[in-house]
């Protein structure tokens, strides 16, 4: 009670707004400095997720990824929660390099004479 | 060799004229050779700052399109005539002159003078790349606030991409009492950012805009001044000085604030 009287008597202020304006200035300025439009980063967020799901099940919920800066070099930070690993046999496929098993049926002097 | 030093900052109204005013007048003070040139075609300060307003006759784009010699249009400051400004035309859009004419006069003048001081316009297009186009090396002046720093960062990547590779920072109108109170970045969280080094701390000080008032820099008053310190002891860095940093302290607080600092940390 007596604490509260005196916090709204002498309010304390915001602590952090120091910290505040370092967090957000450092992030526009990762992304400023490496030059790359949202819809970029967006994709390239994508594709990552895309490759390292073929392998391992993912946490979406806990996955990371930003642009991060130290002494002006830009740097792509991946934090990635890992649920599972696949088991081999249920690796998704690569839909462009998977084998071709499609077959013809072969031709036989039968089904030659059959269609006269 | 002259040394040639463009003030820039991006954003605007961070306290580039008032650095190169102040720069200039410490640096001749200490008999130096220096020509000021204000690069802020259509919007010119510097000679405000200087109080040399009365005294223009010509400007750079006169001496570009041959109406008058170089030697005519320089403002002799009359307090140090080792100390000339060049300066911008007022009735004029940055696209009066070119990179390469900008080029012509600095050389000219580095022919002569020791310290060429380019003042930079706000922004980054024309009125920009003009004055950076004979820079060796570049003073960046920002405030501790995010918009500042942002701006600075980005004339910090350009002035890089342009093959300016020596830049140095001044943290420009800094309130010691809202840093403590945790309200306002210090000079170490602007650096950490920018990753440029420091070449001085300017603390806020109401004199700079008494100092304008009568067009004499602060660097020339009599009774010392922080800020007037500041801008001292950047010259002496320029010129090679190890000097450390003043302490900024923290303007004696009242009764009030000191019951409300040991409060919130006492209680809880």
């Amino acid at each position: 009670m007596l604490i509260e009287l005196l916090e709204r008597l002498f309010p304390r202020g915001s602590d952090n707004s120091r910290q505040d304006v370092k967090r957000r200035l450092k992030l526009v300025l990762a992304h400023d400095r490496a030059d790359l439009p949202p819809s970029v980063i967006e994709a390239m967020r994508k594709e990552i997720l895309e490759v390292v799901s073929r392998y391992v099940e993912l946490d979406d919920e806990a996955t990371e990824i930003s642009l991060e800066n130290n002494q002006r070099a830009t740097a792509l930070i991946a934090n990635l929660q890992i649920k599972r690993v696949r088991p081999r046999d249920e690796t998704v496929v690569d839909p462009i390099n998977a084998p071709d098993l499609t077959l013809t049926e072969p031709v036989t002097a039968d089904s030659l004479s059959n269609d006269k | 060799m002259a040394r040639i030093i463009v003030i820039t900052s991006g954003k605007g109204g961070v306290g580039k004229t008032t650095c190169t005013a102040n720069i200039g007048m410490a640096l001749a003070k200490r008999r130096r050779k220096v020509a000021v040139i204000d690069a802020d075609f259509g919007l010119r300060n510097l000679d405000l700052l200087l109080g040399l307003e009365n005294r223009v006759v010509y400007t750079a784009v006169e001496v570009l399109s041959g109406q008058c010699r170089l030697e005519q249009a320089l403002v002799k400051d009359k307090r140090f005539n080792n100390l000339v400004l060049l300066p911008a035309a007022q009735n004029r859009t940055k696209d009066a002159v070119t990179p390469d004419q900008m080029r012509q006069l600095v050389n000219a003048l580095a022919r002569v003078y020791e310290y060429i001081l380019i003042d930079c316009p706000a922004g980054i297009e024309m009125g920009f790349q003009n004055a950076i186009a004979a820079a060796k090396e570049a003073l960046i002046v920002t405030t501790p606030e995010i918009a500042a720093v942002r701006d600075a960062d980005r004339v910090i990547g350009l002035l890089e991409a342009n093959n300016v590779k020596r830049i140095h920072l001044i943290v420009n109108r800094l309130k010691p009492a809202m840093v403590a109170a945790n309200d306002m970045m210090s000079v170490e969280d602007v650096q950490e950012i920018l990753a440029v080094p420091l070449i001085g701390v300017v603390p806020d000080d109401e004199r700079v805009i008494v100092s304008t008032n009568k067009g004499e820099p602060l660097v020339l008053s009599e009774t010392p001044s922080m800020a007037g310190t500041a801008f001292d002891n950047i010259i002496r860095r320029l010129e090679g000085e190890k000097v450390p940093f003043q302490a900024l302290s923290v303007p004696d607080d009242n009764f009030f604030s000191r019951l409300r600092k040991m409060l919130s940390k006492k209680v809880i």
